[in-house]
């Protein structure tokens, strides 16, 4: 016990006289915090539309006043043609072109049905689909309202049904405020990040140096080497969560419903499984920029895979099964859950079981394949 | 018991043979040296013997204990000083030595009277950073942290590698006195002048050893005349001196050639007969046998047989 105590206070010695790792813990991860969780925004704002009317009547009129008047929409051109239209979308100034054909007006007061086109520039898919449907709700309440307005030209709609009215309500984030969604998601990743690059690199670094030689020839046992890496390591990353919770919520504001230290105690489990990860990789690396390569592949996919960007119920089956092995996902689901929503520990049994198991594997794999002899 | 017994150690890597068929004994506080140049598998071997390296043939034992099975315990008993610095650069010189004293389960006030005369010449520099001291003092530094747990046996693997004359002289003295402490010592050294230092070594090259014995013993049984000759133009005379009929075998020495004769002369009547062959300022003198002449001789047999 005293001499895993002496290893454990062996690599705080070494972390404190770092001088670029702790500002590396506490800072970057908090500029990181606020740049990506400003700039890592769902929101569509500001699609560019070009309306072709060729009717140039009242009723088309109106039709770019409305879409105008919508903040989310910026009219950019109003060419004569579609060829024109579909030049600007080609030298990419516009991301929707709305066509209005002649005779709209007649054929709408004609109770005919007329056709209006969007075409949409997909090559920013969020951008086009969203777009898109903000644009058929604008239109589809003109259709309305003018019906509303003028009764007596549609007949059949003279005692029309009061239409169906869907009120939502967004909760657990009631304004939408995205920086509240991706707040909590990316202080998840980041302690998970820095804490697997950091490890991976650290035992490395003791084999590049030579130390590691040094130690072998010591009765120090393959579980108090992997244990006094952890739980140094363990530390840095829980206080790397607390600075970024702290900034969080002092900048973004963000919701905290549920409780802290439940967020802590599922945090300390998935830092000895990341942990156990990093590890596992160092065993494997000879030197520092082998290892930084391998975790880097792996975290990517960690990184890509854990639904802060993309949803991962939006994932094909494959993919949401190989979010299991991913703690990242986990972490992130957590941290949303508790914060967000409030969730008690039953509402998270499932991540806490899930990384519980990896943390198992992972760091048993670790100590396992840490060899003291070739 | 032996503290260190090696038979018939064999280890490849892939296709190349680091150490074939190794087998000698070393006694109990003794100090014994492995002399070879770079590559000969010193470092090898001692990463078999400090258990880090599993043998592809033969046993080895350490303190009485089997490297393979035991070595458990031989990690308990050994000190080993590897070739490259190998101590935390970041740690002070007090913190790391401390560090090993726990890790081995002792502290560094009960076994201090062991490394208290190396100790004393780095303590007034113990809060300085192990990676800002010198080349000698890093040296001294590894060897106590060697020493800290009193172990039985020592394996130096070239601790004199790149450390200044009077550091290296320092570092022998004190491994004569470490010996009076009865800790058998391993030491492996490229420097051919270190070797009259042990009292036992064992030239090894490329995976072989030469020859073990005493180091006296070793110059004493060199037999044949040997000379110094200094000249100017070196390479011309090493280029006659080669087809001469009592050339056994002529080297490169320093700034002048070794020659080993196969036949009696003297100093006096070689001279004589190269300055009538054109070599006018050329200084013959007979000289006693270096360890790096046995060397170069034993090692010429050998590849003389291949």
């Amino acid at each position: 016990m005293r001499r895993l105590r002496f290893l454990i206070q062996k690599e705080f010695i070494q972390i404190f006289r770092n001088k670029a790792l702790l500002p590396m813990m506490t800072l970057l991860p908090i500029i990181q915090l606020i740049i990506l969780s400003n700039a890592a925004s769902n929101e569509v704002k500001d699609v560019r539309v070009a309306v072709v009317d060729l009717d140039q009547s009242e009723l088309s009129r109106a039709l770019s006043n409305k879409i105008v008047a919508n903040d989310r929409f910026s009219l950019v051109a109003t060419p004569f043609n579609k060829k024109e239209a579909l030049d600007l979308m080609q030298l990419d100034q516009v991301d929707i072109v709305l066509e209005v054909p002649s005779d709209f007006e007649k054929q709408f007061y004609r109770g005919e049905a007329p056709q209006l086109q969007t075409l949409v520039n997909a090559i920013n898919g969020q951008q086009a689909t969203v777009g898109s449907g903000y644009l058929s709700g604008i239109i589809g309440s003109l259709n309305g309202e003018i019906r509303a307005k003028e009764p007596m030209l549609f007949p059949d709609l003279a005692k029309p049904n009061k239409p169906i009215v869907v009120t939502s309500n967004n909760w657990y984030n009631p304004e939408l405020d995205y920086p509240h969604f991706m707040a909590p998601g990316i202080l998840a990743e980041l302690t998970a990040l820095l804490t697997i690059v950091l490890t991976a690199m650290n035992t490395v670094r003791e084999r590049e140096i030579g130390t590691i030689e040094q130690i072998n020839v010591t009765p120090i046992k393959k579980w108090e080497f992997i244990l006094g890496k952890l739980v140094p390591f363990l530390c840095l990353g829980l206080l790397l969560l607390t600075v970024g919770l702290i900034a969080s919520k002092l900048i973004f504001d963000i919701p905290m419903r549920g409780n802290i230290g439940l967020i802590f105690a599922y945090a300390i489990v998935n830092l000895i499984c990341v942990l156990g990860f990093g590890l596992l990789i160092s065993n494997f690396a000879e030197t520092q920029q082998q290892a930084i390569f391998v975790a880097f592949f792996f975290v990517l996919i960690f990184v890509l895979m854990c639904g802060l960007f993309t949803p991962i119920d939006s994932m094909p089956k494959w993919a949401q099964y190989a979010t299991i092995p991913n703690p990242l996902a986990h972490f992130i689901s957590v941290s949303r859950k508790v914060l967000l929503k409030g969730s008690g520990l039953a509402d998270i049994k499932m991540e806490f079981l899930y990384t519980f198991v990896l943390a198992i594997l992972f760091n048993t794999a670790a100590v396992w394949s840490y060899k003291k002899q070739e | 018991m032996n503290a260190i017994s090696i038979q018939n150690i064999s280890k490849n890597y892939k296709d190349t043979k680091a150490l074939e068929d190794i087998s000698f004994e070393v006694q109990n506080g003794q100090l014994f040296g492995l002399i070879g140049p770079d590559g000969a598998g010193k470092s090898t071997l001692f990463r078999i013997l400090t258990t880090l390296l599993l043998a592809d043939k033969g046993q080895a034992f350490v303190d009485g204990y089997e490297v393979v099975k035991e070595f458990r315990e031989i990690r308990k008993r050994v000190g080993y000083m590897p070739g490259r610095f190998s101590l935390y650069q970041d740690l002070s010189v007090e913190e790391n030595l401390s560090f090993f004293a726990t890790i081995f389960g002792t502290t560094i006030e009960e076994n201090y009277d062991l490394i208290r005369d190396i100790y004393v010449q780095i303590e007034p520099f113990k809060k300085r950073l192990a990676g800002n001291l010198s080349g000698g003092m890093k040296q001294k530094l590894a060897l106590s942290c060697a020493l800290i747990h009193k172990p039985t046996v020592l394996f130096l693997d070239e601790p004199t590698t790149g450390v200044d004359a009077v550091s290296r002289k320092e570092f022998w003295d004190m491994l004569r006195s470490l010996k009076e402490k009865n800790i058998a010592i391993l030491v492996s050294t490229p420097y051919m002048d270190e070797a009259v230092l042990c009292d036992e070594i064992a030239l090894i090259q490329e995976g072989r050893i030469l020859k073990i014995d005493e180091p006296q013993s070793m110059i004493h049984q060199f037999d044949r005349p040997l000379f110094a000759v200094k000249t100017n133009d070196t390479y011309k005379l090493l280029k006659h001196l080669r087809l001469k009929p009592f050339t056994h075998s002529v080297l490169p020495f320093g700034e002048c050639l070794h020659l080993i004769s196969s036949e009696r002369m003297s100093a006096a009547d070689l001279q004589d007969q190269l300055r009538s062959e054109g070599f006018a300022d050329v200084i013959v003198s007979k000289i006693k046998a270096s360890i790096e002449d046995v060397f170069l001789e034993l090692s010429h047999k050998t590849e003389g047989h291949v």
